[in-house]
């Protein structure tokens, strides 16, 4: 995939006040995180994103996407195309099994339904129980949905925007999830409450009633923190996996 | 000629029960009634509704409903159709939206040379579309519901299902909820609504050939009450 350039031009805030930035220019394989109290706009953030607003939406905002990929679609039908929102829903509603799903979805995005078996490989990277193109899709646990979305918007969807919306809430490695969203060459942001996935993104976008109000670049401290919160976060997850195999918490490996 | 709809644009709503139509145009309407157009809001509903007060609580100053009662909806719809033309042109409306009840799948209330506007949850699953018929596969423009509880890739899949049975029609996902998708939706609704024709208007989909017992009134199942327009199943032997 050849690089994008998405561009976010300043709007307005709720009170009707210029964001704290006058444009922000992110390209292809940048992690943003957006942080801020609910309420405060993130949502029509990601929805200004989504539609690649042109000044007509309630914040004013502008945003450009420029590049091979964006070139090729129109805004009628090629929104979806352009940009891929993985939002907190945790179930999947058809009633379709994994394969058929997956061969489906493929041919809506216009790609080859080779794709189906590697979806489904991510995808039990980041649950604990794994599951097989037979699977009915109702019969998945909520994790193994989340872990099916976000599989199938990092390999099968050839999106080069991914808008993410809280990947915290549910029982997938989230860390890894970042990995397979960001290592496929797109640019992502990622609405979150989780301080380590927020320290992950070099930036930040910080809202307040429902405007940006600052652009943080991730100081050399907030580093250390998050070399600190992901060791901490590693020994969580091994205490995890070990009381979820039987095991105690502090038995010796 | 003169055009008796001078430069009234009809818009008609369709979708299955239930299914947010109510909610997508009180959305539209809003975003219409902020950018100063002149639009009126009917909806012909079934049994019950309260929809008309809430069209006034989008801003819209022209409402009116009404209940089909003891007549089938869609023919109920039909028979009103000139009647809230003339309406409309007496208000000197841009834009008329007509939403009907949301039936049963067999009828359409779409009318040629109007913008036919067919609503769809994307809860309903991926065999909706194939159920809904020809409020769907008449329609120019598909409104797909509820975008926010399922996931992106099974609101592409059903966008293809909805392809597939209406090509030509433009799809938008919107999230009535959020009303995310709708301030986009009232721009493609403006642009896309044309003036109506000045002949008399027709439905794009015509009404069953019925009229049965049933049709006058009938509720007693015995053979001997089945005349008229009946048709049997059959049954394997």
């Amino acid at each position: 995939m050849t690089g994008v350039r998405l561009s976010v031009h300043a709007g307005r805030d709720r009170d009707g006040l210029p964001e704290g930035f006058g444009s922000l220019e992110l390209r292809t394989g940048d992690l943003l995180a957006v942080v801020g109290p609910t309420g405060s706009g993130k949502s029509r953030l990601l929805a200004d994103i989504e539609w690649l607003s042109e000044g007509d939406s309630p914040s004013g905002r502008r945003v450009v996407l420029e590049g091979a990929d964006a070139a090729a679609l129109d805004r009628d039908e090629g929104t979806h195309h352009r940009v891929a929102q993985l939002s907190q829903s945790m179930q999947f509603t058809l009633d379709l099994d994994v394969g058929s799903f997956l061969a489906l979805h493929a041919r809506a995005r216009g790609v080859s339904e080779d794709v189906v078996g590697r979806v489904v490989d991510a995808a039990c990277s980041l649950c604990g129980e794994s599951f097989g193109l037979t699977t009915h899709l109702s019969a998945l646990s909520g994790g193994q949905s989340r872990a099916l979305m976000i599989a199938d918007t990092a390999v099968l969807a050839a999106a080069p925007v991914v808008l993410v919306d809280e990947v915290e809430n549910a029982g997938v490695d989230r860390r890894r999830a970042v990995d397979l969203l960001v290592g496929s060459d797109k640019i992502v942001l990622m609405a979150t409450h989780d301080p380590l996935l927020a320290l992950l993104a070099p930036r930040r976008l910080v809202l307040a009633r429902g405007g940006i109000r600052v652009v943080r670049e991730r100081t050399a401290g907030e580093g250390a923190l998050l070399e600190e919160f992901e060791r901490l976060d590693a020994r969580l997850s091994q205490v995890r996996e070990r009381l979820r195999a039987g095991l105690g918490a502090s038995d010796e490996i | 000629m003169e055009n008796a709809f001078e430069t009234l644009r009809l818009v008609t709503i369709a979708g299955p029960p239930t299914c947010g139509k109510t909610t997508v145009l009180r959305h539209v309407l809003g975003h219409l009634v902020q950018a100063g157009r002149r639009v009126g809001a009917v909806k012909l509903d079934c049994l019950v509704t309260d929809d008309a007060a809430r069209y006034r609580e989008a801003g819209v100053e022209h409402v009116a409903q009404g209940l089909s009662g003891g007549l089938c909806p869609d023919h109920f719809f039909a028979g009103n159709v000139p009647r809230l033309l003339s309406w409309g042109v007496e208000r000197r409306l841009e834009f008329l939206f007509l939403e009907s009840a949301g039936l049963c799948n067999r009828c359409s209330p779409h009318v040629r040379g109007a913008l036919a506007v067919c609503v769809l949850d994307h809860l309903g699953g991926v065999g909706l579309p194939a159920k809904v018929g020809p409020m769907l596969r008449s329609a120019d423009l598909v409104v797909a519901t509820r975008g926010d509880l399922v996931s992106q890739a099974e609101r592409e899949v059903f966008a293809l299902e909805v392809r597939r049975h209406a090509p030509r029609a433009r799809v938008v996902a919107v999230q009535g909820r959020t009303g995310q998708g709708t301030l986009e939706l009232s721009r493609l609704v403006s642009t896309m609504a044309a003036p109506l024709p000045g002949e008399e208007p027709r439905l794009r989909f015509s009404m069953p050939s019925a009229v049965c017992s049933y049709c006058l009134g009938e509720t007693r199942l015995g053979d001997e009450r089945q005349i008229g327009n009946l048709k049997l199943l059959e049954l394997p032997a």
